[in-house]
């Protein structure tokens, strides 16, 4: 088994890699119905209450595997039937409720909803409950449980509900495709949809690349990927898949900082436009400051333009950590320029689709971007970057007071402060997922690590500055 | 005339920044602009040879120090 932070992320993995087999084989829709099967053989089930709803809940995931609803815009999808129906009532007391003396529940309950009953075991009122779970903390028992559901717990945009049959309901004007649902939730029932069937079907229609070329965009979140094997063998698998060369985004990176820079100056206030959750919450949530972003596109997007400037028929896939993404590419201004994206999970699921075993492949070369390009995939990054763009542009008399915000809670906390305008700063760095792109819901592993795996890649690039890193797209 | 240089990972390292930034200032100090175009591409499937360098679709090999023999020698003449 490949390395997978949990076994929902192994299962899933299954069904892209068959259904990417059968894709290359092109064999997809005549054995269509029997994925599910070859995933679950026999009779004995292994994860539900029997081998019929397991297979049930695979069709489901098959579909997802090859785009999903396509009358859903949301790139995040609910398996109504793989949803467990987890229980939601918020705090309880729990039977490890001893009856004790001291009642200190009851005192810091500041709405009086705690009760007790003749065995002196304490009661929630939910009549009067807020859910602040000031008595659970106190409690010398740990008796006090709050009953949450992971997908709600991991939503911090409060997109998640629940239908009128329990399940999980996401709510689109909310919802910023995050992906912190579906790692987070235990029963796999939210997915990302994947867009693997468009991949496989630009490398085979590309014809070895010579009807057009298929570029693979890289994200510099791979430097904590894979590391079952060396990152060059991960670019010799790219070119063995099919794709005709890899290309990092963070050199993407390096040009939004260069240019982000110049417009932070230019401004006097700016927030960052990198991460695709973060421009998503802004527009939903706060519309009076969407002014303040970046008109720069993505490093993904800035890239991917100028490998269509240098390629006007090339197909650009981006792969990445990262489940917004895919709603970045179906953007207007952006598809234009970036064809399709994956996920570190489904590009580990395309290679055993081909049975590439990289571990054996040759150590190829992945250099096109600076120190600063590359570490645009840990929080503080992006703000390090922008910083030494403004010292490379000569703008040292421009004082930068960055607020770099790590996970979207923090993100909302400066958006708040900014839209009362009490933020002491004057530029935002906001990254959804906490840690930046390695906190990403489609990196195959997360791990306390990965910080330093970027900061390690960063320090290898052969280019040490900014300017010397853009310099051949600037002259050409 | 067209001039593309490979910058592509493999080329890179192997000194295209150093090769664009030569030829830029070659074609400028003799005024070439309007005649000489340069242009970049991400990979010519010839990493070995790198740096890579085509002139109106032919390919050569050059590198950071025989940048300025190419251009004087190769390319000029191209031009005629």
């Amino acid at each position: 088994m490949r390395k997978f932070d949990t076994k929902v992320q192994y299962l899933k993995y299954k069904v892209l890699r068959e259904v990417a087999r059968q894709a290359w084989n092109g064999t997809l829709y005549e054995n269509l119905f029997e994925i599910p099967k070859i995933i679950v053989p026999g009779n004995t089930p292994t994860m539900r209450c029997c081998v019929y709803k397991e297979r049930a809940i695979l069709s489901e995931r098959v579909k997802i595997a090859m785009g999903g609803d396509k009358g859903d815009p949301n790139v995040i999808e609910v398996i109504e039937t793989a949803c467990d129906e987890c229980p939601m009532g918020g705090y309880e007391i729990t039977n490890s409720c001893r009856g004790c003396l001291a009642n200190r529940c009851e005192d810091v309950c500041k709405r009086g909803a705690i009760s007790f009953d003749h065995n002196h075991v304490a009661h929630i009122d939910k009549s009067k409950c807020v859910d602040c779970g000031a008595c659970a903390k106190v409690c010398p028992f740990s008796a006090i449980v709050n009953r949450k559901r992971p997908c709600q717990s991991a939503c911090k945009v409060k997109a998640i509900s629940m239908d009128e049959n329990k399940a999980a309901k996401i709510d689109e004007n909310k919802c910023i495709a995050c992906g912190a649902c579906v790692y987070q939730c235990p029963f796999g029932a939210i997915t990302d949809k994947s867009y693997i069937l468009e991949v496989i079907d630009f490398i085979k229609e590309s014809a070895d690349n010579s009807a057009y070329k298929v570029y693979a965009l890289v994200a510099p979140s791979i430097s904590s990927q894979f590391t079952y094997a060396k990152h060059g063998q991960v670019i010799s698998g790219l070119k063995k898949l099919g794709f005709y060369t890899v290309i990092e985004a963070a050199l993407g990176a390096d040009m939004v900082a260069y240019y982000e820079s110049e417009e932070l100056y230019e401004k006097g206030f700016l927030m960052s436009s990198c991460c695709p959750a973060f421009v998503s919450y802004i527009e939903k949530n706060f519309p009076g400051l969407d002014k303040y972003i970046s008109h720069n596109l993505s490093p993904m997007a800035t890239i991917a333009k100028y490998i269509k400037s240098t390629d006007p028929t090339a197909k650009v896939v981006f792969i990445g950590p990262c489940t917004a993404k895919k709603a970045e590419v179906r953007k207007e201004e952006v598809s234009k320029y970036v064809d399709s994206a994956v996920t570190f999970e489904e590009l580990q699921a395309l290679f055993d689709s081909r049975d590439i075993d990289i571990t054996s492949l040759d150590d190829d070369v992945l250099d096109n971007a600076s120190y600063y390009g590359r570490i645009f995939a840990r929080c503080g990054g992006l703000a390090d970057a922008v910083r030494q763009g403004l010292k490379e542009r000569g703008r040292s008399d421009f004082e930068l007071r960055p607020t770099s915000c790590d996970g979207i809670e923090e993100c909302r906390t400066a958006l708040l402060k900014k839209s009362k305008n009490v933020l002491n700063s004057n530029f935002v760095e906001g990254m959804a997922c906490v840690g930046g792109c390695i906190g990403g819901a489609g990196c195959l592993t997360h791990g306390e690590k990965n910080k330093a795996e970027v900061d390690k890649y960063g320090a290898e690039a052969y280019e040490k500055t900014i300017t010397d890193a853009i310099s051949v797209i600037k002259n050409i | 005339m067209k001039i593309t240089i490979c910058i592509g990972s493999s080329c890179h390292i192997k000194g295209s920044r150093q090769v664009v930034g030569q030829l830029q200032e070659l074609i400028s100090e003799r005024g070439l602009e309007d005649k000489i175009e340069l242009s970049g591409a991400f990979c010519m499937n010839n990493c070995q040879k790198g740096v890579c360098v085509t002139v109106d679709g032919e390919l050569y090999s050059v590198t950071p120090e025989t940048v300025k023999d190419f251009f004087e020698n190769t390319a000029l003449k191209k031009l005629g």
